[in-house]
């Protein structure tokens, strides 16, 4: 029988997936089509007839066609998912790159140095819970490109997660180790790079893991704002077009390629992982 | 005053407290010589690992000063070897990645396999090869974890091997093999020695020399006691030899009942322990031979 709890718990899981789209499917029927339409709806093209969540089937129908053909591109507002997708994820790298190439070695100073540390706690403590989107009027006047100001945006939300982790493993860095470096006399750098990195770095990628984490909810609504590609566009895009059926598929999307952008940061984070 | 290879004068060690200092141990004075094995015994708290960090450079004074091979001894250095009660080695190093990292920052102009074969040398020496130097800490029992750690200790050839209870977190049996081979190895490489330890019965057999502390705060060295023994030792025949229950008997002697009674700070009553003074030297195995006559004596005296 089944003996694997990996196989019990896909057959639930699959279970539960028939179960929820079923009850999805027909709890929301179609509006009589054979009663005759009134006059207000003559007048709106019966547009009321579709006019509720569109049930799963239609929504895997959706995503058939847009699979099948994600790169096409017919247009600024009639893009493949696949090209809205890689901008979003585009950006998120770049601006997560950015965070990382400045927070990674400030977080190595904040731990190695108390003073440093009760110094830009501070900062760190105020500008740590401003939420990214509030940047953007600024980014946006001073940098003045929207493009340019979403990769901003999440450069902002992805340092503090990363700048933490990194502080705080750095400054956890078990003292014997420390020690070792010192009786063979080790220099400041070596230490660095030899001890105190290797010692830190599954905190640094944890704080790395949640920064992209963070980085891929930010950018859906910053692209909301600055418009023009990007997954966050295009669901708004289709709910400006009333096409349900795509925003719960780009919906869908957006949770694959986070989970996708997860997985990787965990495996990383495993290659750098080691037991005590 | 004969100058000793390591030389340890008026050292005292005072950590700031809340109600004033609290001196841990003061008016250490000691001295070794080249190749010779020092242990030093103490009940917890009278500042042992004090006194071993400050040597190996890793805590400073706050008075005295240590001297090795003429220079004083400011910060770590590679001339000094630590072997840590803990292990120490680093997690996501492989067994032989740890003496390698420690070999080439000794020899940085050593190539790959220079720093190869030699560290491969002293993991054989500590009896680990045969596959177990590729895996990670964690994977290794505590007693490979310590012949580890002994390997990347050796590898550097520092003049003095600094050993803080290396043995402490062993097992009995595991305690006995290693100790077998630290035997050894000392015999063969005539490595000078300073190691602390709580079990009396292990400083008889690798010590030439074993310094008491007495109890702290205001510890101090009270004696240094000479483990008249021949060498080499056996852990196995070690106790037959005439002269090993009286050194054993005051050694015990003194952690049970005198280092208590000999506690505190020096007052005028303790003039032997005034500042700048060497702890009282005693031979408990020559005055047991020459209480027991002269039969005997050529027996056991072949050193």
């Amino acid at each position: 029988m089944l003996q694997s709890l990996n196989a019990r718990a896909m057959l639930v899981s699959i279970g539960f997936l028939v179960l929820v789209l079923g009850v999805w499917e027909f709890a929301n029927p179609a509006p009589d089509a054979s009663k005759p339409l009134t006059e207000y709806e003559i007048l709106m093209g019966g547009a009321d007839q579709e006019a509720r969540v569109p049930p799963p089937s239609a929504v895997i129908i959706r995503a058939f066609e847009e699979l099948s053909n994600p790169f096409y591109d017919a247009g600024p507002n009639d893009k493949g998912i696949g090209i809205q997708l890689a901008y979003s994820i585009y950006r998120v790298l770049t601006g997560f790159m950015l965070a990382a190439l400045l927070a990674i070695p400030v977080g190595f100073l904040i731990g190695m140095s108390p003073l440093m540390y009760k110094a830009l706690n501070p900062f760190i403590q105020v500008l740590r819970p401003i939420s990214p989107l509030a940047w953007m009027p600024l980014a946006l006047f001073i940098i003045k490109d929207s493009e340019t100001s979403s990769i901003f945006v999440i450069f902002i939300c992805s340092i503090w997660p990363m700048l933490i982790n990194t502080a705080f493993g750095v400054a956890g860095v078990r003292r014997d180790w420390v020690n070792v470096a010192r009786t063979h006399e080790l220099s400041p750098l070596r230490t660095a790079l030899t001890v105190i990195l290797p010692a830190a770095a599954p905190t640094v990628l944890t704080g790395m893991r949640i920064s992209i984490g963070i980085a891929w909810l930010v950018i859906v609504a910053a692209e909301m704002l600055v418009g023009g590609t990007g997954i966050g566009y295009y669901v708004w895009n289709e709910w400006n077009n009333l096409d349900l059926t795509s925003v719960i598929f780009s919906i869908l999307m957006i949770g694959v390629v986070g989970m996708l952008l997860d997985l990787a940061l965990s495996a990383a984070t495993r290659l750098v992982q080691y037991e005590e | 005053m004969i100058k000793h290879f390591l030389e340890i004068e008026n050292l005292a060690r005072r950590f700031p407290g809340k109600d004033g200092e609290l001196t841990v141990f003061e008016n250490a004075n000691f001295g070794i010589d080249k190749g010779e094995f020092v242990c030093i015994i103490g009940h917890s708290g009278c500042g042992k690992s004090t006194i071993m960090n400050v040597l190996a450079g890793l805590d400073a004074p706050t008075d005295g000063n240590v001297f090795m091979d003429g220079s004083e001894v400011a910060g770590p250095s590679l001339d000094r070897g630590v072997v840590f009660q803990n292990y120490s080695l680093l997690p996501w190093l492989s067994a032989v990645h740890n003496v390698t990292f420690a070999v080439r920052s000794r020899w940085p102009g050593w190539n790959k396999e220079q720093v190869r074969e030699h560290s491969y040398r002293y993991l054989e020496m500590v009896g680990l090869g045969g596959g177990a130097e590729l895996r990670k800490p964690a994977q290794l029992s505590g007693g490979m974890r310590q012949r580890v750690s002994i390997a990347r200790a050796f590898a550097i050839q520092p003049k003095l091997l600094l050993l803080d209870e290396p043995f402490g977190a062993l097992d009995a049996l595991t305690r006995g093999t290693i100790q077998d081979e630290l035997v050894k190895i000392c015999n063969a490489t005539h490595q000078t020695v300073f190691m602390i330890t709580h079990d009396v019965d292990e400083a008889i057999l690798l010590a030439d020399r074993i310094l008491l502390m007495t109890n702290g705060p205001h510890a101090r060295i009270a004696e240094s006691v000479k483990v008249d023994l021949k060498h080499p030792r056996e852990r196995g025949k070690i106790i037959h030899d005439p002269g090993y229950y009286p050194i054993r008997n005051h050694l015990v002697d003194f952690l049970v009942r005198r280092s208590e009674e000999l506690s505190g700070a020096v007052t005028p009553e303790t003039p032997a322990q005034a500042a700048g003074a060497y702890p009282v030297e005693v031979n408990p195995a020559a005055t047991a031979r020459n209480e027991t006559g002269g039969a005997t004596l050529s027996a056991i005296d072949a050193r």
